[in-house]
């Protein structure tokens, strides 16, 4: 990435959310490109609605103080899909309607153009993910690890400028959790994504090695 | 654009029902211009309380309509208390998903091929019997309405078992029973004690709306009900369609009246489901556990598979009369099988089917459209409508077809809209509205919002997730809510004779129009036909999305969708 040095990462500026008179997260935080930031808690802490938040979905009964930036992009008020904002959910979300190679068109921005194009990046998408030749593969028939590679190769299709993780690996078995982890984490550094991780999974933070904030 | 889908959808259905009432309640007083009632005057009252057998009809109206009402919430009750998470349990609910796509008339006229005195029991029991004349007995059109009651139960039984259905998951009661019966109760009185209070609230409005349709139906009446005197909502329809127009203003203050009589049945109701609730806190607490319910327990299958029976065996016996050459009693089956009325009255039918077509299919598609304009736009803002919404979705369905559908049709007379396939068709919607959404919101509120969360931030714009996510995830619900749809404009016969004023002739209004002659091979036919056009609609919600979907497992009947 020849112009990390420009971006300036994701910044959360003084920024609380509260459902009614209930505090649910007050942080002050700057990830830097390719940092890998994990926050602790326990579940009902918040912190699936702050990621909520900077994607843009949070519903409105929420009361929401302070800023998100994008690389010097102020992204409140934006629409959820002009963001670039990339998340991976514990379940992986394939929609099972589509083939595998067409869950990867689906984020595959709409400027890149021509069938011919579009079939290679799916394809390059794959290889690189070790899954050569399953484009046309019924999502549903693919094992836990090879459908939480898809789900990341997904995101990192559309082209984002940031990686959310919300406990992604907590409904993997033991043995795949290291495996998708280090797959999960490798690709977010090789890309330059500032990636916000949240996590009850203590040793979610330790793989991820980088800052860990408990909330509480 | 989206955010004004709501309140259009709302006017759709509160609209016609005011404008309805307005157009009953002032010709009631006496004033219809257009009928030469220019003064307010008690005249109509007058008229109607002048009718003879009045108070019989009324009695008849609201005993027999709370007493179905009755039979059939216990029944679903008693059935979903003792079997609830057998296998049994999931047999019967395949059946009953189908049965209700029955339109009431077909339903009704195949019990009363079964039951009258010439019916299949008859013949059957004549065999043992030795009987080689039918019973001497009027077990149709019976004085006390007996007959009615059960036509009404045995199409009531598969909508409370469904409205229940979708009840149950949210007062988690599987585990709800596992921890009576570890307790030492027995699985009925363990459900009526505690799961039954969870649940109750949320089947009251579909229970509270089935009191007001059994209280005020007119097709079964026609069909099953005692005519002297007939029912009240049949006595309107025929004042309704008297040559005499003065007719037209004791029919308003009946119909004012009808509507009055449905009240009081909610209000005895509502009374009995305090008395009940105020009895059961006690009974709740008092440790009787009815541990040994086996008897219980068999009795409520063997109603629930009676009643679905009924309208099964019905259907075949519409089938055998409608293809039935020479057919003696005490004959179990024909001599011989003839398709020379079928092939007689081919054109025929396929006018009705193309007229029945011509008003569902824009009706089912307005719905529909409508519905997912609502839905989404939940999605989209984050706010649930209010339980209160709940009242206005269900007011077409708590207020009688017939206190409004003709002034419905004074309305429209007044706009200049009378008798045309634009008013069926906005009469008609009245009913499916509430229905598709009914039948839709479960499972579109249920899929899981992070897909769509998902495609937001993947880049697609809002519009693109609807059509490419959504719509596509949702492709077997709203087909099914489409069926659903179907099945009621199929079934309408007050709108589609009133608003249409016999422009229209569907399979249901010819069926009914054909109760009064008795040929039981046409009844057979226009049954049958009456089925047809529902029962394609589930078969095609059925096929489209296992052909569509064919090479997608997940997307198959049990995914987490």
């Amino acid at each position: 990435m020849s112009n990390t040095q420009m971006k300036s990462g994701l910044e959360l500026r003084d920024l609380s959310i509260r459902l009614g008179d209930r505090l649910l997260v007050d942080v002050d935080l700057v990830i830097a490109p390719g940092e890998i930031v994990t926050l602790m808690g326990p579940s009902g802490s918040g912190k699936s609605s702050l990621l909520g938040h900077i994607c843009g979905t949070l519903p409105p009964v929420f009361d929401v103080q302070g800023v998100v930036c994008l690389n010097d992009t102020v992204l409140d008020g934006l629409a959820p899909q002009d963001r670039h904002v990339g998340i991976l959910f514990q379940d992986d979300l394939l929609f099972p309607h589509l083939s595998v190679g067409g869950n990867l068109a689906f984020a595959l921005p709409s400027s890149i153009r021509g069938k011919t194009e579009r079939r290679a990046r799916v394809a390059g998408a794959l290889e690189s993910a070790g899954l050569a030749g399953f484009a046309e593969r019924d999502p549903a028939t693919l094992s836990g690890g090879q459908r939480a590679r898809v789900a990341l190769m997904r995101v990192l299709l559309s082209e984002p400028g940031v990686l959310l993780l919300d406990e992604p690996f907590s409904k993997l078995d033991r043995g795949l959790r290291d495996q998708i982890r280090s797959f999960v984490f490798d690709l977010a550094r090789k890309n330059g994504l500032p990636t916000l991780m949240v996590t009850h999974d203590p040793e979610d933070g330790q793989a991820a090695n980088g800052r860990v904030i408990a909330l509480d | 654009m989206l955010r004004f889908v709501p309140i259009i959808t709302l006017i759709f259905m509160v609209g016609p029902v005011s404008a309805g009432l307005i157009g009953t309640i002032l010709p009631s007083f006496g004033i219809l211009p257009a009928l030469g009632g220019d003064g307010a005057s008690l005249d109509p009252w007058r008229a109607l309380l002048a009718q003879p057998g009045l108070d019989h009809s009324i009695r008849l109206s609201l005993l027999n309509g709370l007493a179905a009402t009755l039979i059939s919430v216990v029944i679903v009750m008693l059935f979903c208390a003792a079997w609830q998470g057998t296998r049994v349990f999931r047999v019967l609910q395949r059946l009953l998903s189908p049965i209700l796509s029955v339109p009431h008339a077909t339903a009704a006229f195949g019990l009363a091929f079964l039951i009258a005195p010439s019916g299949w029991i008859a013949r059957l029991v004549a065999q043992v019997a030795g009987w080689d004349r039918p019973p001497d007995l009027a077990i149709i059109h019976d004085p006390l309405g007996l007959a009615m009651i059960v036509g009404l139960v045995i199409k009531e039984i598969p909508f409370l078992f469904l409205m229940t259905l979708a009840a149950l998951p949210q007062a988690d009661t599987d585990r709800t029973a596992q921890v009576t019966a570890s307790l030492g109760y027995g699985r009925i009185t363990g459900w009526f004690k505690v799961t039954l209070p969870r649940i109750y609230p949320q089947i009251r409005l579909p229970v509270l709306a089935v009191l007001a349709y059994s209280t005020s139906v007119v097709d079964v009446a026609i069909i099953l009900a005692p005519t002297t005197p007939a029912p009240l909502a049949v006595r309107i329809l025929g004042w309704l369609s008297d040559p005499d127009l003065s007719y037209r203003f004791m029919a308003s203050s009946g119909a004012v009246l009808q509507l009055g009589i449905v009240l009081v049945a909610m209000g005895v109701w509502i009374g009995g489901e305090k008395i009940v609730g105020a009895l059961g806190r006690n009974w709740a607490v008092d440790g009787r556990r009815l541990a040994h319910d086996g008897w219980l327990r068999h009795g409520a299958a063997i109603l629930a598979i009676v009643a679905a029976g009924a309208v099964i065996l019905g259907l075949v016996v519409l089938l055998v009369w409608s293809i039935a050459g020479f057919w003696a009693f005490p004959d179990v089956l024909p001599r011989n099988f003839s398709l020379r009325l079928w092939a007689r009255e081919f054109d025929a039918l396929g006018d009705s089917l193309a007229v029945t077509l011509i008003i569902g299919v824009p009706s089912v598609l307005v719905a529909i459209a409508l519905v997912l304009g609502c839905l989404e736009n939940e999605v989209r803002t984050g706010f649930r409508p209010r339980k209160r919404v709940m009242w206005l979705i269900y007011l077409p369905l708590l207020v009688p077809q017939i206190s409004f559908m003709f002034g419905l049709q004074v309305f429209f007379t007044l706009v200049g809209l009378d008798r045309t396939l634009f008013s069926v068709v906005l009469a008609h919607l009245v009913f499916v509205l509430p229905y598709v959404f009914l039948s839709l919101s479960d499972p579109f509120r249920a899929l899981d919002p992070r897909y769509g969360q998902t495609a937001l931030c993947l880049g697609a714009s809002p519009n693109r997730v609807f059509w490419q996510v959504r719509l596509p995830l949702l492709t077997r619900a709203v087909l099914t809510a489409m069926a659903v749809g179907l099945a009621v404009t199929v079934g309408q016969y007050l709108p589609t004779l009133l608003i249409g004023a016999g422009r229209f002739a569907t399979v249901t209004t010819e069926a009914v129009a054909l109760a009064t002659g008795g040929d039981r091979r046409m009844i057979g036919i226009y049954g049958l036909l009456q089925m047809m056009l529902p029962f394609a609609g589930f078969a095609l919600a059925l096929l489209i999305p296992a052909i569509l979907f064919a090479r997608r497992r997940g997307m198959g009947g049990n995914n987490r969708i």
